[in-house]
């Protein structure tokens, strides 16, 4: 009935070679993820066990486990965040609820852009004049942690703004209606039913944190320093600390001699608990959003 | 929004109270991009108009901070290393980002779509500092077995891997420009007959294209910024690469890996402060850009 045209054969080449082209793209985006992870976990497989995270590094870091530098970069992480969720879904709900598009807005939504694209390293710098020095909290888990906050905080904004923005006006006028005012109604009707959305964006930010080096290096984070094992509060706040992602990088460049699956044991488990953290939020994103009603 | 019935006493404070925490809060990003320029420039300022020469700083290669008889603060061959790098990682991100993203969007079911993305979301995730480790073992090593140099650590290896920390970024705001072009585009151009290729190339890239403009400048931006995987991966050589296989020092691997051994307040100190602010007038002009040219879209 229709015959194949010279045109149409050719146009039908065109659509074959273009879907493979782009699908080896995208299975060359793709396959690094899962070869990368695969060969960490392959080269640290000896070395992973509990005692590795439950030990200190020994011997000039070329021997023993992750113990200081774990619970460093746990205290960094909850502090930070702890620091900047508030600050940041304040700042969504000031964004969302209490103002219309005007010029401060506008200018609120673009400094929150350009700080999230400031460079990890200008992050330290900054850190370094305004909390070390200026503040005068000195090399310090807390200087540091509140760098780290300031890193996090525009991507807070930003996600907990999607989620409040979520919520349908409807919700809101009715509440209104019944003679609440501004706040309850955010308190009582926006959060309750953002929650979800905004938890998925803080728990993003977790990883984030936890895999930064710059802006730590400078503010808090020492190459080394042994702590009691098995003290989940064996840091102080005006103290300086350990972390993963500054301990990976220490044995992998700084220090000679070091046993070759210490590095692939450290960058594992900085990885597996970013990575396991995402996984989190995504599950917690697709369970949200079977479940919406609206 | 309507006007609100005030209510008398306690619960007015509160309310009140709340509100200018809020508006506090709100005008927080603005103050913290202006405390970071505040005090980036403060910490370099006293160098940069005392004694600072930016002919030299711009143009000239030698870059000895702790020269004992001359020092030097030629920064050219640290601006041409961030540039070596940048360009190699985008010559492969921007086309495989591109292709990634029309890919997500055009040609997958909804399965697909949503497995492919949170692999990509999850590729992004990965610290700066694994992805450095993976380019001082296994990128190293691939390179000096397949191009025969005695070390792996140079533009091609720093390049691959900022390649692939800038795709994700490329990929999912390509897929959201991609997403924003309206479906009566689509439902017109297959009305004509067109393959998924031809309504890439004819109608969407065309359409989309500010939206893509943006996610190429965000990932230059990204890649420009990046500090931990480029000073895990080029080397540490101070100087203008004249091939793939030089190893170099990027501007943001200078600042990490000089500045703790830089006396507080003294010359060489202030210069990788003067060097932040440098980092942050590119990034913030590209960001700026990339705002810009996404509003120009939604306007238009």
């Amino acid at each position: 009935m229709f015959q194949a045209t010279r045109f149409s054969r050719r146009k039908r080449r065109y659509e074959l070679l273009a879907r493979a082209v782009l699908f080896l793209m995208t299975l060359l985006i793709v396959a690094p993820l899962v070869l990368i992870v695969g060969y960490l976990v392959y080269q640290a497989w000896p070395i992973l066990s509990l005692d590795f995270l439950l030990t200190n590094p020994r011997n000039g870091m070329r021997a023993g486990g992750i113990w200081s530098p774990l619970l460093g970069t746990i205290y960094l992480v909850v502090i930070s965040l702890l620091v900047a969720t508030p600050i940041g879904v304040l700042a969504a709900i000031f964004l969302n609820e209490y103002t219309r598009e005007n010029w401060l807005t506008r200018v609120i939504n673009m400094s929150v852009l350009n700080l999230a694209g400031v460079p990890s390293i200008v992050h330290a710098l900054f850190g370094l004049g305004a909390f070390v020095l200026f503040a005068g909290l000195g090399k310090s888990v807390l200087a540091a942690s509140l760098t780290l906050a300031v890193m996090t905080l525009p991507v807070i904004i930003a996600s907990t703004k999607e989620a409040l923005a979520a919520v349908p006006v409807p919700f809101r006028e009715a509440c209104w209606n019944v003679g609440a005012t501004r706040w309850q109604t955010i308190w009582h009707v926006v959060l309750p039913n953002s929650v979800g959305g905004i938890l998925t964006g803080v728990i993003l930010q977790v990883s984030r944190a936890a895999g930064e080096t710059a802006p730590i290096m400078f503010t808090g984070v020492v190459f080394y320093k042994a702590i009691k094992e098995g003290d989940p509060f064996a840091y102080s706040l005006f103290g300086q600390c350990m972390a993963l992602s500054m301990h990976l990088f220490t044995i992998s460049t700084q220090v000679p001699g070091v046993p070759k699956a210490l590095p692939y044991g450290t960058a594992v488990v900085l990885l597996g608990a970013v990575l396991a953290v995402n996984a989190l939020a995504i599950l917690v994103r697709l369970r949200l959003r079977s479940r919406r009603k609206w | 929004m309507p006007a609100l019935p005030k209510r008398p006493g306690i619960d007015t404070l509160a309310e009140r109270a709340i509100e200018a925490l809020i508006r506090l809060c709100g005008v927080s990003a603005i103050l913290f991009i202006f405390g970071i320029f505040f005090f980036v420039f403060r910490e370099g300022s006293q160098f940069l108009f005392h004694g600072f020469k930016f002919r030299e700083f711009f143009f000239s290669q030698e870059w000895y901070p702790t020269s004992q008889s001359h020092v030097r603060y030629g920064a050219l061959a640290l601006i041409a290393g961030t540039a070596s790098v940048t360009l190699l990682a985008m010559a492969l991100a921007v086309p495989f980002g591109l292709g990634t993203a029309f890919f997500i969007s055009e040609f997958c079911g909804p399965r697909a779509k949503e497995t492919l993305k949170i692999t990509v979301e999850l590729l992004a995730a990965i610290p700066s500092v694994v992805w450095g480790f993976v380019g001082l073992t296994v990128m190293n090593k691939l390179i000096i077995e397949i191009f025969r140099t005695p070390i792996g650590l140079n533009v091609l290896n720093g390049g691959v891997i900022l390649a692939l920390m800038s795709v994700p970024i490329i990929v999912s705001i390509g897929e959201d420009a991609l997403k924003a072009v309206p479906d009566s585009y689509r439902e017109a151009a297959i009305a004509l007959g067109v393959t998924r290729w031809q309504l890439i190339y004819r109608v969407l890239a065309p359409a989309a294209r500010n939206g893509l403009l943006a996610a190429v400048l965000l990932g230059v931006g990204r890649a420009v910024g990046e500090t931990m995987a480029v000073l895990m991966a080029t080397g540490h050589a101070v100087k203008i690469p004249t091939s793939m296989l030089d190893s170099v020092r990027t501007l943001t691997a200078t600042i990490a890996a000089e500045l703790g051994e830089a006396a507080v307040h003294s010359d060489h100190y202030q210069v990788l402060f003067i060097i932040g602010i440098l980092l942050f007038t590119i990034t913030f002009a590209i960001n700026l850009a990339a705002d810009l040219i996404v509003r120009g879209v939604r306007r238009g």
